[in-house]
């Protein structure tokens, strides 16, 4: 792992890129069906309204995703986030990074979210077994993750 | 050791029927000595969720391009491949994929560059298999390795270069994205990541005939007859000259080639891999816009 791999990422994330990194190449994307299989499903209210989840084109399957924010007394930067994501089973690769991002910030605040560097896919050492283009769904995600946090905690 | 032909009927009017195998004579050989199957993929871990047993995967990304250069494999490194997938020179390959068999077509047209002479695609591919509730496994082989020849890879009768396609230009050139793309209304699939096309549109005089034209809904390949009315007499495509198909970066078109080249028997199918990642963002090179093949320039 190149040094500062793991720098300013908040700790679930750091960890995962801790595990990706020691592997080797096949056992990284052994790692990701891991995360694709452990994106948990979503909730009823979602599955029965759809339209309110976001597309994610930057992606090159479907996948649809939305941010939530704990916001008894309103929504700000200490409110936590919960997310949801979309991605039917034969997009394997997109519930992966899915389940990544899942697992590295469901919980945070938003502030934290917000921290989180833009270029998260890029430290995860899988250029090499998944292709950067494939890769840059991920940033697709993390990006409109942090904007509709940003816009639900500017009202 | 070939196989035997898959005799099934739609595939005997076929220009080149021995390309293609059903899903049940498939399931028929599996195992067979000579046999290799292989899967070719847009996503890179759908093998890993379950795949045909004994198939090997090849990933298009990874494996079949250059991880510098943008360009396939070289001799050296595809005899590398072949030998790692326990594939030889001699055996028939069956490749199938997702999304309509378009990796799979793209895997195909690479295998044909190299020259490996018995390679054939699953009708109907992936989903098909999926579909008719066809066994699937999710243990990964290990095949013995292969001695598999050193052969140089032939661009010239399958492929072609921008510079061939500058030099073409009034020919027959078939643009097989979607409408949207062809006029230029946007650069990319739609859902699909944007792979940074600084200029929509298409080359001039190209015809526009979207890929998935020549699929059923099952992802199959639609009859002789079908494909002869649109590509020969709706679009007046004359299989006795050359034709240069291209889509966005050459995985789509590929699916195209296969059905110019091996199903309606076109004399000189080559495909533009550059294609419109590459055209669409170079310098000075003419395009057309909307939806007409548009005035060809005088060279």
């Amino acid at each position: 792992m190149t040094a500062g791999a793991t720098a300013e990422l908040p700790e679930a994330l750091a960890a995962i890129v801790e595990d990706f990194t020691a592997l080797s190449q096949t056992d990284r994307l052994q790692l990701l069906l891991e995360f694709s299989q452990g994106l948990p499903d979503l909730p009823e209210r979602y599955t029965d309204h759809p339209e309110l989840l976001e597309p994610v084109p930057e992606c090159q399957s479907p996948i649809f995703l939305i941010a939530e924010l704990d916001d008894a007394g309103g929504a700000g930067p200490d409110s936590v986030v919960h997310l949801y994501f979309s991605a039917p089973a034969e997009a394997p690769t997109t519930r992966g990074f899915a389940g990544i991002l899942h697992e590295g910030l469901d919980g945070l605040t938003a502030a934290e979210v917000l921290a989180v560097p833009g270029d998260v896919s890029d430290r995860l050492g899988l250029a090499q077994a998944v292709s950067p283009l494939r890769l840059r769904g991920m940033g697709g995600m993390l990006g409109r993750i942090k904007r509709q946090v940003r816009e639900k905690t500017a009202g | 050791m070939s196989l035997p032909q898959d005799n099934d009927p739609k595939f005997a009017a076929y220009a080149h029927p021995e390309k293609l195998v059903s899903t049940s004579w498939l399931a028929e050989h599996l195992g067979s000595e000579g046999l290799v199957v292989v899967e070719s993929d847009e996503d890179v871990l759908l093998y890993e969720t379950g795949h045909i047993p004994g198939a090997v995967k090849v990933d298009w990304h990874t494996e079949l391009n250059d991880p510098v250069t943008r360009d396939y494999l070289d001799g050296e490194g595809f005899a590398k491949l072949m030998s790692a997938k326990g594939i030889k020179r001699t055996d028939t390959v069956v490749i199938y994929g997702d999304k309509n068999n378009w990796w799979a077509a793209y895997a195909l047209w690479v295998f044909a560059l190299f020259g490996h002479e018995d390679v054939r695609l699953l009708d109907g591919g992936r989903a098909l298999w999926v579909a008719e509730g066809r066994e699937f496994t999710t243990e990964v082989p290990t095949p013995a390795p292969t001695e598999y020849p050193v052969v140089q890879r032939d661009d010239s009768k399958l492929r072609a270069f921008k510079e061939d396609v500058l030099d073409f230009l009034g020919g027959q050139l078939v643009d097989v994205r979607s409408l949207p793309e062809y006029t230029g209304e946007r650069t990319h699939m739609p859902d699909y990541p944007d792979e940074g096309t600084v200029r929509g549109g298409h080359i001039p005089g190209a015809q526009s005939v979207p890929w998935a034209r020549a699929a059923n809904e099952d992802g199959t390949f639609r009859s002789r007859g079908e494909l002869e009315e649109i590509y020969r007499h709706e679009k007046g495509l004359d299989a006795a000259e050359p034709v240069i198909a291209y889509c966005r970066i050459g995985e789509r078109s590929s699916h195209t080639w296969f059905v110019l080249e091996h199903l309606l028997g076109f004399e000189n199918v080559r495909n533009y891999d550059g294609s419109w990642t590459e055209w669409g963002n170079t310098v000075r090179v003419p395009i057309a816009v909307g939806s007409e093949p548009g005035e060809v320039p005088n060279r």
